[in-house]
């Protein structure tokens, strides 16, 4: 053997590793290189994603309007009963004095509908606000309606045949005309930020939905926090260490895991059968989202309340503190921030949740902005799910708008989270 | 500590307790049922708590089988005031309802709605016959040979089902079982098409004879064995179960142009600019052609009112009173602006009546 290798030039061990670095740097590269691409992908993804809600989106914050000159006929609104007025009697006249040389029911029909139907009620209000303008000619500007304003806003073609657009040709030449007098314009549309639910596209907002999530969010958040947290440093501090604790342990981790709408049909079940709590209310939605988000806290804080280190606890026990003492005083201010940003991350997960509440009746047209936590009221992925499902085209941008202020809202509530872990988290 | 606790459980249960309470009367209509008579029903209800005293009904969608379930659970704020439904009220969910106290039921039909089978614009206008549509779509059909035997459905392309038809490859985007729109659909297209096979027919045929005759048994099988023939819907691709939501279907169809979907009528009419609805048996799905019956996919669509509700929740006469007035639902109401195809006028007036004097249903 050894003659053999005095023969052939010694192979040292840096020569066998000179000889694979290349196929190994060249490996390194491509491991980076595959790494790389799939981040661009995902970003890429997203891009597409976000690109294709905000293009489709942002046209439902703004909102045709039309100005209309109108004559607020005293025999047609009563000065003592401001409630009872004909105000779409008044709109309407004001559109016929526009256009004399419209005839016909079919043709004014056509020409009522230019303007929304919430333009009646917007006089009343101005009206009831001002009495003094009854008697009076007045210029008001008052929502297009939907068609009209998928129109102005470019999304239907002109030139497609008549009978295949939902605006006449009589209709585009009318509002040609509110064109060329200025009598028509684009205006930020606060009704999708105030207005409840509609089936109006126009007079559709989110305010509604937005205070169901909050109203909904506030009782998970009253109810989970404490619970789970408490649960957290039971299970984490005192709880014996035993087959039964583990048993428990191990059912935790999986609640974390189950689908949600079996929360919903949990809560349909024991909240609105058996305690007979009332359908679609947010008390009811924020006791069901309570079991689903709580095995995340759960987990969450004994994470949080596992890594403050023992020597502190150790410490204030030793200085003579009780185990209660040691645990609130110094273990759980050090894990706060941990379990906040647990609790937070528990909360965006809740708020973009429809599934459970579907069981319980929040999936439902409610116009009414609920005053309560027994109100009827529905959260904001409802929202957007019941109007993705609208035939209303103008509903198709109202949808994106929903999307992008419940994006707004989570990527809010991360943040907050993300600020709270560089802030206040200490390491060790 | 002890004193904290029982403050704590007390706080607890008079949470629920409120709750209940606060369920035990009811200051608002609640409404459930079908998602095809949601978008209507809704309209009727905003403008409802708009134009009274009243406040705002609330709707919810839970198709018309979880609608009935909800309605016939009993008599109580805490359940449901109405349910929409997409077909008539079945014998067995009315014999439901009068178990559980829910007896005097009203039945008020609402107008008609129409299921159109449309395509892209960018692809060729189909004209249709119900045959075609049951050899397209069904599970089973008869031997192109002749004969009555049944084979797995062969028909790759619309040419292969019929000579006129494009030589495009059978691609059909629908509704999945549990949709209303579904069973209408089988029931009205597909059965119209199995139905002109002579010997089909004579199945349905021998069940009615053999119920007369009191043989019931043998009546179920032919029953069932006719329905499986005709209503039973191919699974190896060519139909495609889009989900409920009719939106993404006419997107589909836009992306696609050899593809052809199955929805409401009131979708084709709101993207007439980007598909176009093929004739069936020679008729074009229009308002009117479905008002007068022409065309042949359309189907009615109702609600019911549980009577023993209406002096105990304000509000509920008066809705359905709005519901059934000429403006609602008569030829020139604003319902007939969200694509609801309205009754000829003795039917509503007798529908109209019904409501008035809550004249509650008898039998089915």
């Amino acid at each position: 053997m050894n003659n053999q290798q005095a023969d052939t030039a010694p192979r040292r061990a840096i020569d066998v590793i000179n000889a694979g670095m290349d196929r190994r740097k060249r490996s390194e590269k491509r491991f980076q290189l595959l790494g790389k691409l799939s981040i661009a992908l995902a970003i890429g993804f997203l891009a597409m994603l976000l690109g294709s809600i905000v293009s489709k989106g942002y046209g439902a914050f703004q909102q045709t309007y039309v100005k209309l000159d109108v004559h607020l006929d005293a025999a047609k609104i009563d000065a003592e009963n401001l409630n009872k007025g004909n105000y779409s009697g008044v709109i309407k006249e004001g559109l016929r004095n526009m256009f004399p040389d419209v005839s016909g029911r079919r043709e004014k029909r056509k020409l009522y509908s230019l303007v929304s139907q919430s333009a009646a009620y917007q006089l009343q209000a101005k009206v009831i606000e001002e009495p003094g303008l009854i008697g009076q000619a007045i210029s008001i500007w008052v929502p297009a309606d939907d068609e009209v304003d998928v129109f102005f806003k470019g999304h239907i073609n002109r030139d497609i045949a008549e009978e295949d657009r939902r605006i006449k040709d009589n209709q585009i030449r009318w509002i040609d005309h509110f064109i060329e007098q200025n009598r028509i314009e684009k205006r930020f549309n606060t009704t999708f930020f105030n207005a409840g639910d509609s089936r109006n596209p126009e007079s559709a907002g989110i305010w509604g939905a937005v205070v169901g999530s909050f109203y909904t969010l506030l009782v998970t958040l009253l109810l989970s926090f404490p619970v789970g947290v408490a649960s957290a440093i039971y299970l984490e501090e005192f709880a014996p260490k035993n087959k039964f604790i583990d048993f428990i342990e191990v059912n935790i981790n999986n609640l974390a895991a189950v689908p949600s709408i079996i929360f919903g049909l949990l809560g349909l079940a024991i909240f609105i059968n058996f305690f007979g709590l009332p359908r679609s209310a947010s008390f009811v939605g924020g006791l069901v989202l309570t079991l689903m988000t709580l095995p995340t806290i759960i987990i969450s804080s004994r994470a949080a309340l596992k890594s403050v280190p023992p020597s502190i606890k150790q410490a204030a026990l030793g200085v003579g503190a009780s185990p209660m003492q040691a645990i609130f005083y110094h273990v759980l201010p050090l894990a706060m921030p941990g379990i906040l940003t647990g609790t937070i991350l528990g909360m965006a997960q809740a708020l973009g949740e429809s599934a459970p509440l579907l069981m319980i009746g929040m999936v439902a047209f409610i116009v009414d902005i609920p005053a309560g936590i027994f109100d009827p009221s529905t959260v904001l992925p409802v929202q957007i799910f019941l109007w993705a499902d609208s035939p209303e085209r103008a509903f198709l941008e109202r949808t994106s708008g929903a999307i992008m202020v419940l994006l707004g809202f989570l990527v809010l509530m991360n943040m907050v989270a993300v600020i709270l872990r560089k802030q206040f988290e200490r390491r060790w | 500590m002890s004193k904290r606790k029982i403050l704590l459980t007390a706080t607890i249960a008079a949470t629920f307790v409120a709750g209940s309470a606060l369920a035990a009367s009811r200051d608002y209509v609640s409404i459930v049922g079908s998602s095809t008579v949601y978008p209507f029903a809704t309209v009727v209800a905003e403008q409802f708590g708009k134009s009274t005293e009243f406040k705002t009904p609330k709707v919810e969608s839970t198709g018309s089988g979880g609608g009935f379930k909800l309605f016939c659970a009993g008599v109580g704020v805490e359940h449901p005031d109405i349910t929409n439904a997409s077909r008539r009220m079945k014998k067995t969910e009315l014999e439901m309802c009068k178990k559980n106290g829910v007896a005097d039921v009203i039945e008020i039909k609402i107008g008609y709605d129409g299921i159109a089978i449309a395509n892209s614009k960018k692809g060729p206008e189909l004209s249709l016959t119900t045959r075609d549509v049951f050899l397209a779509l069904a599970k089973e059909v008869p031997d192109p040979k002749g004969g009555e035997k049944l084979i797995a459905n062969p028909y790759k392309t619309w040419k292969d089902v019929n000579s006129s038809l494009p030589a495009t490859a059978i691609e059909v985007l629908g509704p999945p079982p549990t949709s209303g729109t579904r069973d209408a659909f089988a029931e009205l297209a597909m059965e119209g098409g199995c139905k002109s096979f002579p010997w089909i027919k004579q199945i349905k045929k021998d069940s009615k004879k053999a119920k007369k005759a009191g043989d019931k048994a043998l009546s179920k099988q032919l029953k069932s064995k006719y329905k499986g023939i005709c209503h039973t819907v191919r699974e190896d691709g060519a139909y495609i179960e889009a989900g409920e939501n009719d939106n993404l279907i006419v997107q589909k169809l836009d992306a696609n142009p050899n593809a052809v979907g199955v929805f409401g009528f009131s979708f084709l009419d709101e993207n007439l600019d980007k598909v176009q609805g093929s004739t069936i048996n020679g008729v074009n799905p229009k308002f009117e052609t479905i008002s007068d019956g022409s065309y042949p996919i359309s189907r009615p669509l109702y609600f019911y009112v549980k009577k023993a509700h209406v002096k105990v929740v304000p509000g509920v006469h008066e809705f359905v009173e709005s519901f059934t007035s000429d403006s609602t639902y008569g030829d020139d109401g604003y319902l007939s602006e969200r694509g609801l195809i309205p009754m000829p006028k003795e039917e509503r007036a007798a529908f109209t009546k019904a409501a008035k004097e809550l004249i509650p249903l008898s039998s089915l």
